[in-house]
């Protein structure tokens, strides 16, 4: 095992990661402020997709077409939150698991009704080449765009946070509604504008990973659950604990892909690594989660108590 | 429900397929088979979630698991029902154990995306199965074996599972109305209380979790038996969702809820699937593939407007207490 | 000398910089009633719940019975002896109030790990149930549910919970919250009874209830227990009268 697919995959690791990062703040932070499940996240990242591929094909550019997609999927996100979310804060976790639930049928079939199963979105032409980061490391240069992207979301979103007047609303909201209201601060208004806010951290991961993955009905499903394993991990709230836990999940999934089988077939004999390889490579992040929870059943960094 | 009642509905099942032979409508009586298994799923998944109040998003790991250990049995030429049946049955609650021991260690939300994730987690290893047919899944050479009757006639395979439901719904009945269901019940209401005079809450959280994960298991058993199929789509999270969708429809807690809920959802996919109304398909010709659109509009408003799913509309839940 | 069935020693529990249990030792001695007094925000509910089980401790230790049940969980120690009721009421809203009862009997009558046989055939069970409502006042009411009960009576039930469980130490927190003047006074003619048969721990604010039941008082004042003593004793503390807002302790009346 060379060092460069060491550091090729470390890169691939930190690029899921960060993407995975956009999905599990918004989720973490409509958790940790309204108290809600949220398995629609999953969809809205579909919509943000399917959104970004039009409007590149409307535009012709790669770089508007992404850009539009942001505020148009914030601005279906928010929708969203004031005709059904809304009504959803103060029922019991099983109703909203269901309800949004629900959401997930109803999107992935009027997604499909409106563009059909899948839709083309490909690398931008400019970044379809690779770039030699150091000598014999050759690396897609799209891919560094997605953790240039990542990273500058993630300063974003601490400069925010931590300190704006903004930031601190959001997190006086969450840790006591009612004292938050009577100071004046618009609750309802505050907690549409999150939900938005976390509408259009989906449409960039959407955007961002369509090239890579295909921009497909069901694309949120399978990606959502990752979200969850994250900001299990993490601790839900905690917007550090979402990060670090999605780097974290996005090392051992890329790791645990890669180097798995290789690392098996060191020990075992190799009709027993090529059968059970595949499989704990692919549950290896379920494993890191069963772990976490097991010395720390509130995840790692929990903001609430 | 009145026993008279109980009775009546067992004798119209019992004659169900003889008249629908009669009416040369056989194939209902395979779609009847289906809804009965999913009853049981669906039941078994009211016990942690509308008796225990645990709201499990895993359900589905069970079920699928009971559906392999059928399948791989009879592939590996233990067709016997008697063993395999059982087995399943077995393996699926010691995979409950596993994840309950963990995932009942976490509360509320954690529990809920715990479960899920481990769910995925046995998704991905049916998959990563190659033996047995890895994401394509496999088609069995046949049923499971009963030694006075041949599964392969769905008519004989219908009572079979009519057989094990009512079983199934009989011991649900007496768990209910038992000390270990009062503990349940009482858990759910009131779980800080229940540790504070006495009761180990924990480790009757995770009973509750196996025995619904062997049922579970069984349902999935006889899964793989009605369509000869083995295929991974049934561990997924989804499926978990669907499961859930039959026990709301039908009525959460209630103790026919997960039968009302399967017949309902199942009956209405059928209906959508095979039933073109004129009206509605000159309008969107293609209304027929987007059944899940319906499903979801009619769980929202249900969810919104009706939480005690169809059976709350009639009547207050069946195993309250006076 | 009565020997003390409960012995806590140099019991600690921090909330990051906040220390809410100051090394708290005290003895709780057979057949007595002993009252926990001290200003909102003392720390006695949270050491009531350090004591139960319910809430571990970050340093001392639990002697009940010359037993150690430091490291044991709640559960463990209810089977032991060792109930509570709680301030702000814990009960089975949606049960009756002969079901409430009848459930802190089950616990600790046999195993509940019974799948099969009908709970209603349990006579012998509902029946000491009917008993111990009775014994808290809420004969005739075993049928209501437990929600539609009055504030007083509910808070009655709270009791008849953790009397069930057959305790010999019982710690009662708060029991008369939010009550009237007849309330409290049934309230106290319950505990009266009750102490003829368990020891008593009593948290409460209501000092005519304190000093008319109390064999002897511990003040509790920012976690940590500034005296122990008998009530005219504790009345007379200047360090009790400085701390605790002075006028409840010498304005109540004496035994």
């Amino acid at each position: 095992m060379s060092g460069i697919l060491i550091l090729e995959q470390s890169l691939n690791g930190l690029q899921f990661g960060l993407m995975l990062f956009l999905l599990a703040a918004g989720l973490t932070l409509v958790f940790g402020i309204m108290d809600m499940i949220n398995l629609a996240h999953g969809s809205i990242y579909m919509i943000g997709a399917f959104l970004a591929a039009t409007l590149v094909q409307a535009t012709g550019s790669f770089t508007a077409g992404v850009l539009l997609a942001i505020p148009a999927t914030a601005l279906i996100g928010m929708l969203l939150e004031v005709s059904i979310l809304r009504s959803l804060y103060t029922r019991d976790h099983l109703s909203q698991v269901l309800a949004t639930f629900a959401l997930i049928l109803i999107s992935n079939e009027v997604v499909r009704i409106i563009w059909g199963s899948d839709i083309a979105l490909g690398t931008p032409q400019a970044l379809s080449g690779p770039v030699e980061l150091i000598p014999g490391l050759f690396y897609p240069s799209y891919r560094l765009l997605i953790i240039g992207v990542g990273l500058a979301v993630a300063l974003l979103l601490y400069f925010i946070v931590a300190k704006t007047k903004v930031g601190m609303l959001v997190r006086a909201g969450a840790s006591n509604r009612e004292m938050a209201t009577a100071m004046g601060v618009n609750i309802k208004l505050l907690f549409t504008l999150v939900f938005g806010f976390g509408a259009g951290l989906c449409a960039v991961a959407g955007a961002m990973l369509g090239p890579i993955f295909a921009v497909q009905v069901g694309m949120g499903d399978n990606i959502l659950i990752l979200a969850f394993v994250v900001i299990v991990i993490g601790g839900i709230g905690s917007i550090r604990g979402a990060l670090i836990g999605s780097v974290l999940v996005g090392f051992v999934d890329t790791f645990g892909r890669a180097f798995m089988p290789h690392l098996l077939r060191e020990f075992l004999p190799p009709q027993f690594a090529s059968a059970i390889g595949p499989a704990l490579a692919s549950i290896s992040i379920y494993v890191l989660m069963a772990a976490v929870l097991f010395w720390k059943p509130q995840g790692l960094f929990p903001a609430r108590g | 429900m009145p026993r008279i009642a109980t009775i009546v509905l067992l004798l119209a099942a019992a004659a169900f397929p003889l008249v629908m032979q009669s009416l040369e409508q056989a194939y209902y009586i395979s779609f009847a088979s289906r809804v009965m298994i999913y009853a049981m799923a669906a039941t078994s998944l009211n016990l942690i979630l509308g008796y225990g109040g645990m709201i499990s998003f895993g359900h589905a790991a069970f079920v699928g698991a009971g559906t392999y250990t059928a399948g791989v049995m009879i592939v590996e030429g233990v067709p016997s029902a008697l063993i395999g049946w059982p087995l399943a049955m077995l393996l699926s609650g010691v995979l409950a154990l596993a994840i309950g021991a963990v995932s009942l260690r976490t509360r509320g939300v954690y529990f809920i995306m715990i479960t899920l994730a481990f769910a995925q987690m046995i998704y991905y290893l049916t998959v990563s199965m190659k033996a047995y047919g890895g994401d394509e899944g496999l088609n069995l050479p046949g049923r499971s074996t009963l030694p006075f009757a041949d599964m392969k006639d769905d008519t004989s395979f219908y009572y079979a599972v009519l057989l094990l439901l009512a079983l199934s719904l009989l011991l649900l009945q007496r768990l209910v109305a038992s000390r270990f269901g009062r503990v349940i019940e009482a858990i759910r209401e009131n779980e800080t209380r229940m540790e504070a005079i006495g009761f180990p809450t924990r480790r009757y959280k995770l009973a509750c979790f196996v025995i619904a994960g062997a049922f579970g298991g069984l349902a999935g058993a006889l899964l793989a038996n009605h369509g000869n199929y083995i295929n991974p789509s049934i561990l997924h999270w989804t499926q978990s969702g669907n499961l859930m969708i039959m026990v709301i429809l039908g009525g959460v807690g209630y103790r026919y809820g997960g039968l009302i809920g399967a017949l309902i959802l199942l009956g209405l996919e059928e209906f959508i699937a095979n039933h073109k109304i004129a009206w509605i398909a000159d309008a969107y010709p293609n209304y027929q593939q987007h059944s899940l659109l319906g499903v979801g509009i009619i769980l929202l408003i249900i969810v919104l407007y009706a939480p005690q799913g169809i059976a709350g509309l009639f009547k207050r839940k069946g195993a309250g207490h006076g | 000398m009565a020997d003390a069935l409960l012995a806590v020693k140099g019991l600690l529990k921090q909330f990051g910089g906040l220390v809410a249990t100051d090394n708290v030792s005290l003895n709780i001695l057979r057949g007595e009633v002993h009252a926990l007094i001290g200003p909102n925000g003392a720390g006695k509910t949270t050491l009531i719940a350090q004591l139960s089980g319910s809430l571990a401790s970050d340093a001392g230790s639990l002697v009940f019975e010359d037993h150690d049940i430091t490291a044991l969980a709640q559960h463990e120690r209810v089977r032991r002896g060792l109930a509570r009721s709680y301030q702000i009421t814990s009960i089975f809203k949606k049960f009756s109030v002969l079901d409430n009862i009848a459930l802190a009997v089950q616990a600790r009558s046999g195993s509940s790990m019974s799948f099969w046989r009908p709970l209603s055939a349990e006579t012998a069970l509902f029946g000491e149930a009917r008993d111990i409502a009775a014994r808290v006042g809420l004969a005739g009411r075993e049928a209501a549910i437990a929600g539609n009960l009055a504030h007083g009576e509910q808070r009655q039930l709270e009791v008849g919970l953790a009397l069930a469980t057959r305790p010999k130490l019982l710690m009662l927190d708060e029991p008369m919250a939010g009550m009237g003047p007849e309330e409290s006074a049934r309230m106290m003619e319950l505990i009266e009874k009750v102490r003829e048969e368990v020891t008593v721990l009593l948290v409460e604010h209501d000092m005519d209830a304190v000093f008319r039941l109390a064999d002897r008082i511990s003040v509790l004042v920012n976690g940590r227990l500034i005296a122990t003593g008998e009530p005219e004793a504790i009345r007379n503390n200047a360090e009790v009268k400085r701390a605790y807002l002075g006028d409840e302790v010498t304005t109540a009346r004496a035994t």
